[in-house]
Order: structure tokens, then C-alpha cells, then sequence
């Protein structure tokens, strides 16, 4: 469903930096004021599960700004064992979690 | 079923993390008891609601959640989920200058008055801005 505050996106639409299959690290930085990145996934590694859309930027929704131009945000699935280092379940378990562009950094 | 018990959590290990940002640090385990809402509690529900409606368009979801990040660990462990939404959707209605903060201590001092007036229990407790 759009909501009516995606539809103000207008055009174009930024083209995604990543696709699915795509290695990628979630940001690791300090940040002043709101972001939706929690700290526990800062410079942990995972990879592009889906492109979910271009939506307005929650650090300047925040602040009571149009957040424009729109963020593509993806599912990004990080491994638990990454995340927790000592992580008793399978190794298969991951997480899925959703990372704006902004935060993610491509790993080669 | 009453709210669970609240106590300040140390947040070990957490750098510069805010006060809500707190996954995967050691609380120990959850309390998972359901308790009921109080109608102040829905009617808090129902104000954000309306206030971030395309009508009002008060607030959004993300200054609400910047508003309750911006509490201290002490406040932010001590208040309930409720509590840490009053306090915000007041703020946030003086941060967009639809009220002053007069007119919502004016307010508040009214309907103390009135309730202590009519013999009804009345919170001792102010929400701190």
C-alpha cells in the first residue's frame, strides 16, 4: 500500500545503489539526533535481501522537515552469528532488518 | 494486572549509544505479563493519532519517536510506554506552537483542581518536560 506521504516523493525516483545478493556493511558512525540504525548492527556485515522503496527520510521527518529527496530502504539479512558472538543457535539464523542507503556501505 | 516493576538498567558495555537504543545489552529477562490499558492510555493512542492525521499533520511517527529518544536513561527506564508518550505528544505540541506551555500548566492545574475538589485521586507526579 502507498501512503500518502510516499506519494509526495514525486519523480524521479532515486535508482538503488544495491540489489539483492549484494555484500553490504551497515554503517558504523556516531549520530547526532534520530536515525533508525540501531547500534547493535553498526559495521556488521550482511546481504541485500530485497529493495522495500523509496521513502521520505526519517532523520529530517523528525525534525519536522519534508525529509526529501526519499531514501531506498532494503531488508538487509545479517547472520546472527554476526551479530552475537556467541550465538548458540544454527548456523543458518539470521536476521532481516530494514537499512536505509545511507547506512550501508558495499563490501568487495 | 499492574504495570510491571521498572528499574534503572546499566547500560554496560553501551559506547555512545542513546537511552532506548539498547538491543542486545543484558537486562535479564522480560517481563511479559499482560496488563490492561488504562483509558488514559487509549486516549493518549487516540491524540497521536489524530495528531499526525493528513487533516493536523501535528507530528509524524519519526518526531515522536526523536522525542521519546531524547528522554535520560533514569527517565526513560523509569516511565511506562504511555507515560513516554504524553510527555511527548505535550512537547511536540508546544514545539509546533499549537499550545504554550502556560496554557497546558494552566490546564493541568484546572482539572487537578477540579478532580481534588470532587474527592478523586489525583496523580502526585508531573510529567517532566
Amino acid at each position: 500500500m502507498v501512503s500518502k506521504r510516499a506519494k509526495g516523493l514525486g519523480a524521479p525516483k532515486p535508482a538503488p545503489a544495491f540489489a539483492p545478493g549484494d555484500a553490504v556493511r551497515i554503517a558504523s558512525r556516531p549520530v547526532v539526533g534520530h536515525c533508525r540504525t540501531p547500534w547493535y548492527l553498526r559495521g556488521k556485515t550482511g546481504v541485500v535481501a530485497a529493495v522495500q522503496g523509496t521513502f521520505r527520510n526519517p532523520e529530517q521527518l523528525a525534525y519536522h522537515k519534508p525529509g526529501l529527496p526519499g531514501l531506498v530502504l532494503y531488508k538487509v539479512r545479517v547472520k546472527q552469528s554476526e551479530l552475537w558472538s556467541r550465538y548458540a543457535g544454527p548456523a543458518r539464523d539470521t536476521l532481516e532488518v530494514d537499512i536505509y542507503e545511507t547506512w550501508l556501505e558495499p563490501v568487495r | 494486572m499492574g504495570e510491571p516493576k521498572r528499574k534503572n538498567m546499566l547500560r554496560k558495555g553501551a559506547g555512545g549509544r542513546a537511552a532506548h537504543d539498547v538491543g542486545g545489552l543484558e537486562f535479564g529477562p522480560i517481563d511479559r505479563h499482560e496488563h490492561d490499558l488504562a483509558l488514559w492510555e487509549k486516549r493518549t493512542d487516540a491524540m497521536l493519532i489524530l495528531l499526525r492525521d493528513n487533516k493536523r499533520r501535528v507530528l509524524t511517527v519519526d518526531a515522536h519517536r526523536r522525542m521519546i529518544e531524547s528522554y535520560g536513561e533514569q527517565e526513560y527506564d523509569r516511565t511506562t510506554y504511555y507515560e513516554k508518550w504524553i510527555r511527548s505528544v505535550r512537547n511536540l505540541l508546544v514545539e509546533q506552537e499549537v499550545l504554550t506551555p502556560e496554557e497546558i500548566d494552566a490546564k493541568v492545574a484546572e482539572v487537578r483542581a477540579r478532580f481534588e475538589a470532587e474527592g478523586r485521586k489525583v496523580a502526585k507526579e508531573t510529567v517532566p518536560w
